[in-house]
């Protein structure tokens, strides 16, 4: 219909793809300009991910045609979409452990004369690409298990980089970064746009897409609803898009008032933790603990819960009862747990929704020591519904479930247990906005019920709106326990990457 | 309304028939040659079918469990040697059958204990510590038969596997591997062991966040999978009636394929007892069917080998 104009480096018109009876896309487009940030955003579902898989050719589009630079473009795999120079970074990082930064770096790519690796020219090129981002103190002949994950970000990059991309995908590259890696990674994705490199940028964090992306594209159950200039678009009006009707409020006030103990720490001090800690919990009590990653915050989590050895000191809960010594008496004492990583341990993805709900209190439901399945049934349908888990039934298995929904059945499971005191560590990580806010209103309501809630985060807007106290963690100590009024962005910020 | 109607049904008669298709289509297959089709759906075939399947069956129900915990036990065959053994050692130095028959279970319990133990306290692979202790059993079995078969006075012990015993129908070890694949089954099913062993396959961070007893639940796993081979080392042992260090040399990875070919996952988290018997089954059947046919070993080895990989790649789109 229209032709691409020439300053376009990708034009995609018409893109539609459907998976069985389910319509993915509907005649998406999608332009993007040689030095470029451009946001994709949408819930989860909505289709973004879909859109990039045919971009880097993973999918092959039912309907629509591709153009870069003036070219028709018709990918017939990921490799041939390499080729033209499109380069994909995925949310999961996708590196082999056990080789080196720079065999990661030029898997694929190695230079090589009659099979014979020219490993020298290859390091040079490593570097090269190491400097160019900022990074020339990462070792190319370390292997890359050893690297924090922001390095292996940055190798992700780096293989964009050898790969002389035209077009970077990056599928939310900040969700495991802390704000100041995060930071560093939009100087370099600016760095790569003045090179002319076009970014299509995938993310959930609103702020950050607005902080670096020059223009944006929504998508919502899977057609394009609005697409424009960053600069003349508020956040509202993209959450407003993105969700197709008013969040009445993100972070809506229940009010609760923290009432009697609930938790209190003497001389704690858990693995990798500096100088032990006093703190002492009410009931009906919100307390955020924000800092970047690896400043302490999971560890200290993880040893109150009783998975990781305690160091030193003592855990009492409510009227002075000590906590038992394995997490398996700490539940029964009323605690829970919400790992910050639902895939690889908040959820046992093979296995059904209610055999995930019911996990760690199967008791109501034993007989004679045998099951009584039918309840156990009843009992998961009724929380699935509780908590708006999207799914046909609980015998779903938890794999076909989005994030989200993932997410709401990892917390069910501490419904489930009736646990008093949770320990929540980054409960929104890389969920929809929707889901977010069920969740923020999820935590209010269990603190009105008198419920404990410890709420870890790296996104610090959410510690600000829904928790009474915030506490920072910094380099293994906790250096800041102050009520969420007298907290702003700034000292927040301040606080979790200097320290004071 | 009719129509959804019926495929509705037609898609459930789908769901229960999915895991014996395989198993009707081996049978069908030889019902259908001329050359042995007189003789294959005879009772007295799929009675000695039937008990040839008893020392494989008893193996795979507790490989199964293994399997589904995420786990693997490469020490099962020299498990059954060791304990047809140590029955046949007990019997020669004078003990009561029953105790010996006992003694020979325990020591497969104790086996399976040993490689628990060594799996959950030193934090070894399954794959290496059963590897292990395929030599080190293997090689005990030998040592105490002096290396040679031991030979013992007939008892009621080899009864166990008689063909056609009287008033029974079937071989008594026969009924006791069908009694215990019920109770396997609903072990898995119906009790919070089995709900915890799906837990510590499918996930094993998770299942120790949710307060289950991973050690305990392992130890427990490992020793009740030595406990059948144990049980399979007894009908070994009825059915040669000596005992033979050196016998059922890899048919450790028989009991593994029926358990693989009978949907259980080498990743854990999945698998169950009807499929593992369906598997041992369709190889029963495949055996038994090839040798009427005059089909040399070679050829049985390949088609079973085909077989296997056919059953897992089909069950990976079943399940897509």
């Amino acid at each position: 219909m229209t032709a691409a104009p020439p300053s376009d480096l990708l034009n995609m018109a018409g893109i539609s793809k459907s998976f069985g009876p389910t319509i993915a896309l509907q005649d998406v487009d999608l332009e993007l300009k040689k030095g470029e940030i451009h946001a994709l955003l949408g819930e989860n579902g909505a289709g973004k991910s879909t859109l990039v898989k045919i971009l880097s050719g993973a999918l092959k589009a039912d309907r629509g045609r591709m153009t870069l630079a003036s070219r028709p473009f018709a990918p017939s795999g990921p490799l041939d979409s390499r080729i033209h120079g499109i380069s994909m970074i995925y949310q999961e990082l996708n590196l082999a452990p056990h080789l080196t930064v720079t065999e990661n770096i030029m898997l694929g790519r190695e230079i090589h004369l009659r099979g014979i690796l020219q490993r020298k020219d290859m390091r040079r090129k490593v570097e090269k690409a190491l400097a160019f981002l900022n990074h020339p103190e990462i070792a190319p002949d370390v292997p890359v298990r050893k690297l924090s994950i922001s390095a292996r970000q940055i190798i992700e990059i780096a293989r964009a980089l050898v790969d002389e991309a035209v077009i970077l995908i990056m599928d939310e590259p900040t969700s495991r970064l802390s704000r100041e890696d995060s930071v560093q990674l939009f100087q370099i994705m600016r760095r790569l746009k003045a090179q002319g490199v076009g970014i299509i940028y995938i993310s959930h964090f609103l702020e950050e897409v607005r902080e670096v992306a020059d223009s944006y594209t929504v998508l919502r159950d899977g057609q394009r609803v609005g697409t424009g200039r960053m600069s003349s678009m508020s956040l509202g009006g993209i959450i407003r898009m993105m969700v197709g009707q008013d969040v009445k409020e993100l972070f809506p006030k229940i009010p609760h008032k923290p009432e009697g103990p609930a938790l209190s720490l003497k001389n704690f001090r858990g693995k990798n933790m500096f100088s032990p800690l006093n703190l002492e919990l009410q009931q009906g009590e919100i307390l955020g603990v924000g800092g970047l990653v690896g400043s302490g915050r999971t560890e200290m989590l993880r040893a109150l819960f009783g998975l990781d050895r305690l160091e030193e000191g003592r855990i009492t809960v409510f009227d002075g009862e000590k906590a038992g010594d394995h997490c398996r008496d700490r539940i029964r004492q009323g605690m829970g747990y919400l790992s910050e990583d639902r895939q690889s341990e908040g959820l046992a993805l093979s296995l059904s929704i209610r055999d995930n709900l019911t996990m760690s209190y199967y008791e109501p439901y034993v007989r004679w020591g045998f099951l009584r399945l039918g309840r156990q049934k009843r009992d998961a349908d009724a929380l699935c519904r509780r908590m708006n888990v999207k799914a046909r039934d609980s015998d779903q298995r938890v794999s076909s479930l989005s994030g989200g929904n993932q997410q709401k059945v990892a917390l069910a499971r501490l419904l489930h247990q009736k646990a008093d005191i949770l320990l929540l560590d980054e409960p929104t990580r890389g969920i929809d906005v929707l889901s977010k806010a069920q969740i923020y209103d999820w935590v209010g309501r269990l603190a009105a019920e008198g419920k404990t809630v410890v709420f870890v985060s790296s996104y610090f807007p959410e510690l600000i709106g829904v928790c009474d106290r915030i506490a920072v963690f910094f380099r293994g100590d906790l250096v800041s326990l102050r009520p969420a009024e007298e907290w702003t962005m700034e000292t927040l910020t301040t606080a979790a990457t200097v320290g004071t | 309304m009719n129509n959804t109607f019926k495929t509705n049904r037609f898609a459930m008669v789908l769901k229960w028939l999915g895991p014996f298709i395989g198993l009707i289509l081996v049978v069908a297959i030889f019902s259908l040659m001329p050359e042995v089709q007189d003789r294959f759906l005879r009772i007295y075939n799929l009675k000695s079918v039937a008990t040839q399947s008893v020392i494989v069956a008893l193996g795979a129900l507790g490989m199964t469990l293994i399997i589904i915990s995420g786990g693997i036990d490469l020490s099962a065959a020299s498990n059954i040697a060791l304990s047809s053994v140590i029955v046949a050692f007990a019997i020669n130095a004078g003990i009561h059958p029953l105790a010996a028959v006992l003694l020979g279970i325990m020591a497969g319990g104790l086996v399976g204990l040993i490689n628990g133990a060594l799996i959950t306290s030193l934090r070894l692979v399954p794959f290496i510590v059963t590897l292990g202790m395929l030599g080190i059993a293997r090689g005990v079995a030998k040592w105490m038969a002096g290396n040679q078969k031991i030979d013992t006075p007939l008892t009621w012990v080899n009864e166990l596997m008689a063909k056609s015993p009287q008033g029974l129908l079937l071989a008594p070890g026969v009924w006791l591997m069908i009694g215990l694949a019920f109770l396997m089954a609903a072990l898995l099913r119906y009790t919070v062991f089995g709900k915890h062993i799906f837990a510590i396959g499918s996930n094993e961070a998770t299942a120790r966040l949710c307060g289950i007893r991973i050690g305990r639940t392992k130890l427990l796993i490992y020793t009740i999978g030595g406990l059948f081979c144990g049980l399979s080392g007894v009908m070994q042992f009825s059915r040669l009636t000596v005992g033979d260090p050196t016998v059922a040399v890899g048919l450790e990875l028989d009991i593994i394929a029926a358990v693989v070919i009978g949907g259980g996952s080498l990743s854990g988290g999945m698998g169950s007892i009807l499929g593992s018997m369906i598997g041992v089954f369709i190889m029963a059947f495949l055996r038994n069917g090839s040798t009427m046919m005059g089909w040399p070993n070679y050829i049985q080895e390949i088609i079973i080998g085909a077989i296997i990989v056919f059953a897992v790649a089909l069950d990976r789109i079943r399940h897509k």
